[in-house]
C-alpha cells in the first residue's frame, strides 16, 4: 500500500501549497472553490501560517500583492466571477514582478453565470485579463494528482521568473475526489535580494512598485519583462501527447476536457479511425511548436473545450491555420459526452480528407 | 438489521455519507420497512443524494431533497418536507446530513424533535484514508465538532475508508484497527465496515455493508 489519501481537487491545491512552503491565504468563499478557504483554515494556523477571509477578491488579491513583495510564498483562490474582480491585483502584481500563485476553479459564465464546471476563463487566463502588457504563466491539470503537482511547479515556475503564475481548474476537477500521493518535499528558501523585508541598516531598501512615470524607464521595464518571458516560452511548455505517433486527426484539449476526450480517442481507434490527442499542460506558454509539427503530418484537429471555442484560436495561431480546425463544445456548465467527441471525430474523418 | 426510526449519517466531508445513506435506505426498504430518504446537504452543490433520484425511485422511496440541489442555483435553502420525515412515524427516515460541523447546523432545527422521539441512529461515518482525519484522534475531533453543531450525540460508527475506485481490500483491512481506536477512545459500536460489492468479495470482515456506488454525474474512464 502506497502514502495515498483521497481527495478532492481542491483539498489536494491546498495541502499542495502548503507542502511548497506556502503560509500566506488569502480569499474569499465561492463555489465550486470553497474547499480550498476551508481547508486552509483548518490547516493554516496549526502550522504557524496565516489564512484570511478577507472582504472581498479586490482586498484579497492585493493582500497577496503584499506578501508577495515581502518575497513569501502566497497564493489565492476564486471562482471565475471572483477572478473577475482580482484582475486589477494581477496586473499590478504583474508589473511589479512579483511571483504569487492564483487559483481559479472555473464555472460558467459570463457574469454571475453558475456554479457548474467551464473552462470559458482561457481567453481571460491566457490573454490577460487585467491591463497592460503582461503574462501569466497558465497551467491546466487534468487530474487530482495534478492539481497538487502544478500547484507545486507553479510556485518553482513563479519564484524561479518572477512572473504570477495562474492554475486553471473547473468545477469538476475541483469537487472530484480520487486518491492522491503528495510529496514530502524539502522546503527550501529560495533567494529573494529583491524582497521588501526590512533593510536591518545594511543595505539600500528595496522598492517594489508598478508605477513608472518615465515612459522610457516603463519601457525599458516591460522590454526586460518580456525577455523573460521568452525564456518561459523556450524553457517551461509542458503538454502530453496521446496516440499521436500515427495520427490523421488530432484531438486538442486540456483538463477535465482531455481526459473525455481520451475515452474518445480510445473509441474511435477501435473503430479505425486513427486520431490522436494533445493536451497542452501549460495554456501560457502554449505547445505551438507541438502543433505545428503535427500539422505537417495530420489532416485536421477539433478543439473540445467546456466554452463556446476560446483555445481553438491558439490552435489555428500554432499551425498557421494550415489545416481545418473545428470545435466541439459544451458550455454553461455543461460537459461533452465521450459520444459528443467519437461523433465530432467520425464526421472529420468522413469530411477531411 | 433491525432500523431504528430515524438514522441519521454524518461525518466529515467526503467521508461516503451520501453512497451508504442511499445504499441503507434501499436495504431497509428491501428488508420490508417503508422509508423516506432526506438530503439535508446545504454545503456541497455538487456530489448529492439526487445524483440517485432514479436508483431511489425505482426502489420505491421518496426523496425529499431541495428544490434547486444539483441545478445551477446555489441556494441553501431545505424543504418543508423535511419536517414530516421527522415527525411522521409511521416511515423510518434516512438522513444524509452535510458535511463537517458547517453541514451538520442544517440538522440542529430537527434535533429536540428526533432527541424527544428517541428511537434514533447517529452514525459517524469514518474514512481514514481522508487527508483531514487519518487517524481516531482527528476523527474524535470532527465527531465533537459535528456534536456541537447539531446538537445530536454520535451512537455508533461506520468504517467506510475508501481511495475511490483505487480501493483494496487490504486497504480497507488496514484501517481497522484504526476503526477499533475510534470505538474503544468513544464507546460507540461499530454499526459496520462498508465498501464497494467488488472490494466486499475478498474483505475479511465480521459485519460488511456492501454498496453499489451511485453514478457521479458525468462518468468518465481511466486511461
Amino acid at each position: 500500500m502506497s502514502n495515498k489519501v483521497l481527495m478532492k481537487g481542491n483539498e489536494a491545491i491546498a495541502e499542495a501549497a502548503i507542502k511548497a512552503g506556502c503560509r500566506h491565504y488569502f480569499g474569499y468563499p465561492i463555489t465550486p472553490q470553497t474547499e480550498i478557504a476551508a481547508y486552509m483554515a483548518k490547516r493554516m494556523p496549526k502550522i504557524g501560517g496565516t489564512f484570511l477571509q478577507a472582504e472581498s477578491e479586490v482586498s484579497a488579491i492585493n493582500m497577496v500583492y503584499g506578501v508577495a513583495g515581502a518575497g513569501f510564498r502566497v497564493m489565492t483562490s476564486s471562482s471565475s466571477p471572483g477572478i473577475s474582480l482580482k484582475q486589477e491585483g494581477i496586473s499590478y502584481i504583474a508589473g511589479a514582478d512579483l511571483p504569487a500563485l492564483i487559483v481559479n476553479v472555473q464555472r460558467g459564465g459570463p457574469g454571475l453565470g453558475g456554479i457548474q464546471p467551464s473552462q470559458s476563463d482561457y481567453f481571460q487566463a491566457t490573454k490577460g485579463g487585467g491591463h497592460g502588457d503582461y503574462r501569466l504563466i497558465v497551467v491546466a491539470p487534468a487530474s487530482v494528482q495534478e492539481m497538487a503537482d502544478l500547484t507545486i511547479k507553479s510556485f518553482d515556475l513563479s519564484d524561479k521568473y518572477r512572473v504570477p503564475t495562474m492554475l486553471l481548474a473547473d468545477g469538476t476537477l475541483g469537487q472530484m475526489m480520487e486518491p492522491v500521493e503528495l510529496p514530502e518535499l524539502e522546503v527550501k528558501e529560495v533567494e529573494k535580494p529583491w524582497a521588501v523585508r526590512g533593510t536591518k541598516g545594511e543595505r539600500k531598501h528595496n522598492i517594489v512598485n508598478s508605477l513608472y512615470l518615465n515612459p522610457e524607464q516603463l519601457e525599458q521595464t516591460n522590454f526586460e519583462r518580456y525577455e523573460r518571458y521568452a525564456e518561459i516560452e523556450k524553457n517551461e511548455v509542458m503538454y502530453e501527447e496521446f496516440m499521436m505517433e500515427d495520427a490523421e486527426y488530432c484531438v486538442v484539449s486540456f483538463g477535465i476536457a482531455s481526459r473525455i476526450s481520451k475515452n474518445a480517442v480510445v473509441e474511435a481507434r477501435k473503430q479505425g479511425i486513427k486520431v490522436g490527442l494533445i493536451r497542452p499542460i501549460t495554456l501560457w506558454p502554449f505547445p505551438k511548436a507541438v502543433l505545428k509539427k503535427a500539422s505537417e503530418t495530420v489532416k485536421g484537429f477539433i478543439s473540445v473545450e467546456l466554452s463556446m471555442g476560446q483555445m481553438i484560436e491558439d490552435v489555428r495561431l500554432a499551425i498557421d491555420c494550415s489545416r481545418p480546425v473545428v470545435l466541439c463544445n459544451r458550455t454553461g456548465g455543461m460537459i461533452p459526452s465521450p459520444e459528443q467527441v467519437l461523433e465530432s471525430i467520425k464526421k472529420m474523418a468522413k469530411e477531411v480528407k | 438489521m433491525e432500523p431504528k426510526r430515524i438514522t441519521i449519517f454524518a461525518g466529515h466531508y467526503g467521508s461516503g455519507k451520501t453512497n451508504i445513506a442511499v445504499n441503507y435506505a434501499i436495504r431497509i426498504k428491501q428488508n420490508g420497512y417503508p422509508v423516506k430518504i432526506g438530503d439535508m446537504d446545504i454545503v456541497n452543490p455538487y456530489f448529492r443524494t439526487k445524483d440517485s433520484a432514479k436508483e431511489l425511485s425505482d426502489a420505491g422511496i421518496e426523496l425529499i431533497s431541495p428544490a434547486f440541489a444539483n441545478s445551477n442555483v446555489d441556494l441553501p435553502a431545505l424543504p418543508q418536507q423535511l419536517y414530516a420525515l421527522v415527525w411522521d412515524k409511521s416511515y423510518y427516515a434516512v438522513l444524509d446530513v452535510g458535511g463537517d460541523d458547517r453541514g451538520a447546523y442544517a440538522l440542529g432545527r430537527y434535533a429536540d424533535f428526533i432527541k424527544e422521539e428517541n428511537n434514533y441512529e447517529m452514525v459517524f461515518v469514518a474514512n481514514f484514508f481522508r487527508p483531514l482525519t487519518p487517524d481516531a484522534d482527528s476523527a474524535i475531533e470532527v465527531m465533537r465538532e459535528i456534536e456541537d453543531a447539531c446538537k445530536i450525540k454520535f451512537t455508533s460508527v461506520v468504517n467506510n475508508s475508501n481511495l475511490g475506485n483505487l480501493t483494496t481490500a487490504k486497504d480497507v483491512e488496514s484501517t481497522f484497527n484504526k476503526a477499533k481506536e475510534l470505538c474503544e477512545k468513544t464507546g460507540l459500536p461499530l454499526l459496520f465496515t462498508s465498501c464497494t460489492q467488488e472490494v466486499s468479495k475478498n474483505l475479511n470482515a465480521d459485519n460488511t455493508f456492501a454498496m453499489t456506488l451511485q453514478k457521479k454525474y458525468f462518468d468518465i474512464k481511466e486511461i
